[in-house]
């Protein structure tokens, strides 16, 4: 495989979030505001990228009953390290990731390619593919984050862009996706877009319902 | 004995792990299909949850946190930086054992909760329980309410997902939006119909 491939692939064509329903948690909560969105999309891919590389170098070396634990304490070390530099360098951030910066461990994007890609393959492909699913998850955590932050607070990385009329401006700022809940609604409708473009990433339908004919029999 | 109880319904309604946190939605969506399924993963966290947050607690005050370890004669150490990699040794130690004992001893129950087990060692909802118990300095009490309540809650989250989708079958969804977008917007209505619980104080 090469080097092109590895990197893009999983931003589009096999997106961790869209496709692979993968480490959905913080992608919902960490992106009301694209400061925060940002350091966290760092966070996680470099973790991702590390821990590929590392599990791939012991590959060879793990018995297989015990490699989830393996796997496991390699990730929670990196993670450790990730939080404790975040501490030290920025840490008004780190207080408002609060938990999402230790769940990045039980993230399944990290344990699912460590175990699905890193297992099998080289040190160096393993990175590289750390890095594309990290940037996969960027992608549309910064579309989600761009999107809530501007018509939710009309700001773009803290400054001004849409002037709120509740500070004598025109744009009224719509509340919803200040909330929580409105990333569910953007991710379902992103997934929308994405599987029209895309046809070959539509769901089969489990069955098919047939047609309403009562109204021709009567 | 109220101070509990409130805790209790807090973190059953208010503070949902599923729908307020949105913790552990990976198995949220891909296990939701089926409600006997559902239920079954939904007990399943329920004991994990029990289990590993008082576990976890024990393992904060005793050893991790600053000058926790004054009984053993170092009373300036502090440890709480090795917290992560602890509590989910712990979680995963505990899943292993509770599924060799019930292997063992309840075969029944192993069966139907079997296939479950392993996949909660990765759930966030059990990792954030013991992060959020911490961040919140819970005594041990607190932590056992909590942890019954948090698993509870998430329990009924699952429950309810379930419910919607197998009503969901029958209705005729866009092209595109079948099976994961739906399931997204569904989840997204829920979340904000529990929304609505925030106003309550107890």
């Amino acid at each position: 495989m090469n080097i092109k491939e590895l990197l893009f692939k999983p931003i589009f064509e096999n997106n961790p979030i869209a496709l692979q329903i993968l480490g959905i948690c913080s992608a919902l909560a960490v992106t009301s505001s694209l400061n925060v969105t940002l350091v966290m999309c760092i966070a996680l891919t470099s973790v991702t990228a590390c821990s590929n590389f590392c599990v791939s170098l012991v590959r060879n070396h793990i018995p297989s009953s015990i490699r989830i634990i393996a796997q496991m304490v390699i990730i929670a070390s990196l993670v450790i390290l990730v939080d404790q530099v975040l501490k030290a360098v920025a840490y008004e951030i780190s207080k408002q990731l609060s938990v999402f910066v230790g769940l990045i461990i039980t993230n399944c994007i990290v344990m699912g390619r460590a175990e699905a890609f890193a297992m099998k393959n080289a040190p160096l492909p393993s990175f590289l593919d750390g890095i594309g699913n990290g940037l996969g998850y960027s992608a549309i955590l910064i579309v989600i984050a761009f999107i809530r932050e501007l018509l939710g607070s009309g700001t773009l990385f803290g400054i001004e862009i849409l002037k709120l009329s509740t500070e004598g401006g025109w744009y009224v700022s719509n509340g919803m996706l200040l909330l929580p809940p409105s990333s569910f609604f953007i991710i379902g409708l992103l997934i929308w877009a994405l599987r029209a473009v895309k046809k070959g990433q539509e769901e089969p339908a489990d069955f098919k319902m047939t047609a309403n004919t009562k109204a021709r029999e009567a | 004995m109220e101070h509990y109880l409130s805790l209790f319904v807090r973190s059953i309604f208010i503070d949902n792990m599923a729908l307020s946190f949105f913790l552990g939605m990976c198995t949220l969506l891909a296990i939701s299909k089926k409600i006997d399924a559902a239920i079954g993963l939904g007990v399943a966290v329920v004991v994990v949850q029990t289990i590993t947050v008082p576990l976890n607690n024990l393992l904060y005050t005793f050893l991790l946190a600053d000058g926790a370890l004054a009984w053993a004669g170092y009373p300036d150490v502090d440890l709480s930086f090795l917290g992560l990699i602890c509590y989910i040794g712990v979680i995963a130690a505990a899943v292993q054992i509770l599924e060799m004992f019930l292997d063992k001893f309840v075969p029944s129950l192993y069966n139907t909760l079997g296939v479950f087990l392993p996949l909660i060692t990765v759930n966030c909802a059990i990792m954030g329980g013991s992060l959020f118990m911490v961040e919140r300095g819970y005594t041990f009490g607190e932590s056992v309410t909590f942890g019954v309540g948090s698993g509870i809650g998430w329990a009924l989250a699952i429950a309810l997902l379930a419910g919607i989708r197998d009503k969901l079958k029958y209705s005729d969804v866009p092209k595109g939006l079948e099976g994961l977008g739906i399931t997204f917007i569904t989840v997204g209505l829920m979340s904000l119909g529990f929304m609505s619980f925030g106003g309550i104080d107890l």
